[in-house]
């Protein structure tokens, strides 16, 4: 199993990838989910973040199988 | 309650007539619909908008619009609604969003409206990228709702 991390919009842009699947060992939080993609630097405080495609914080649990998305704010309407 | 997503034009106008004959026997009680439609426009931040991409994020943005819509109908006597958003390449004069609410009387109606557009506004994800004179940038957030 394993975790899928998704990223839209700018920050897709600025990770250069649509996606990508992690392991699930040592990641427990959403902050986990982020350093391990990002090379241990700290979430940006405008970054959004969503688990199982609710809206999450960076300290909300992440387990074995969830989808985490991070994305820039939102600008619909 | 219905929302809908629109990869094509949509006429916001012909969508409210199908939707209110929908209603059948319930729009006899609808003494209100109060609609929003949201277009797009040539200028932003004062420069030429040639065209827009409005990306979205499959899946959350549809269970985003039903969560708003459920909690409109918690608080409001809303007879019933509609949100249709657009998606993918936009010109200008598109329309890019429409809410429609029916209640019994104005006041469900208004509210219902306003809270609808303002929490797609701050929860519904998603981006608008514009094209402009030289390149494309992205819409970097809202302007104030109230």
């Amino acid at each position: 199993m394993s975790i899928r991390v998704r990223y839209f919009a700018s920050l897709r842009e600025r990770m250069g990838r649509v996606e990508e699947t992690l392991a699930p060992e040592g990641l427990e939080t959403v902050s986990d989910v982020w350093k391990a993609v990002s090379e241990g630097r700290p979430m940006p405080e405008q970054i959004l973040c969503a688990v199982n495609m609710d809206y999450a914080t960076p300290t909300s649990p992440v387990a074995d199988g969830d989808e985490v998305a991070f994305f820039p704010p939102v600008t619909g309407g | 309650m219905a929302c809908e997503l629109r990869s094509g034009p949509f006429d916001p106008f012909a969508e409210l007539s199908r939707f209110q004959e929908a209603l059948g026997d319930r729009r006899r009680s609808a003494g209100a619909l109060a609609v929003f439609v949201g277009t797009m426009r040539d200028f932003n931040e004062g420069d030429p908008v040639a065209g827009m991409a409005l990306e979205h994020y499959p899946g959350m943005t549809e269970r985003q619009l039903a969560a708003i819509l459920d909690a409109a109908r918690a608080r409001w006597e809303c007879i019933d609604a509609l949100i249709i958003h657009r998606v993918g390449e936009l010109l200008p004069g598109d329309p890019i969003v429409l809410v429609g609410v029916w209640s019994m009387h104005r006041a469900a109606a208004f509210d219902a409206c306003r809270y609808l557009m303002e929490e797609l506004k701050n929860r519904a994800p998603f981006w608008k990228k514009e094209s402009i004179e030289g390149g494309e940038r992205w819409v970097s957030g809202n302007t104030p709702g109230y």
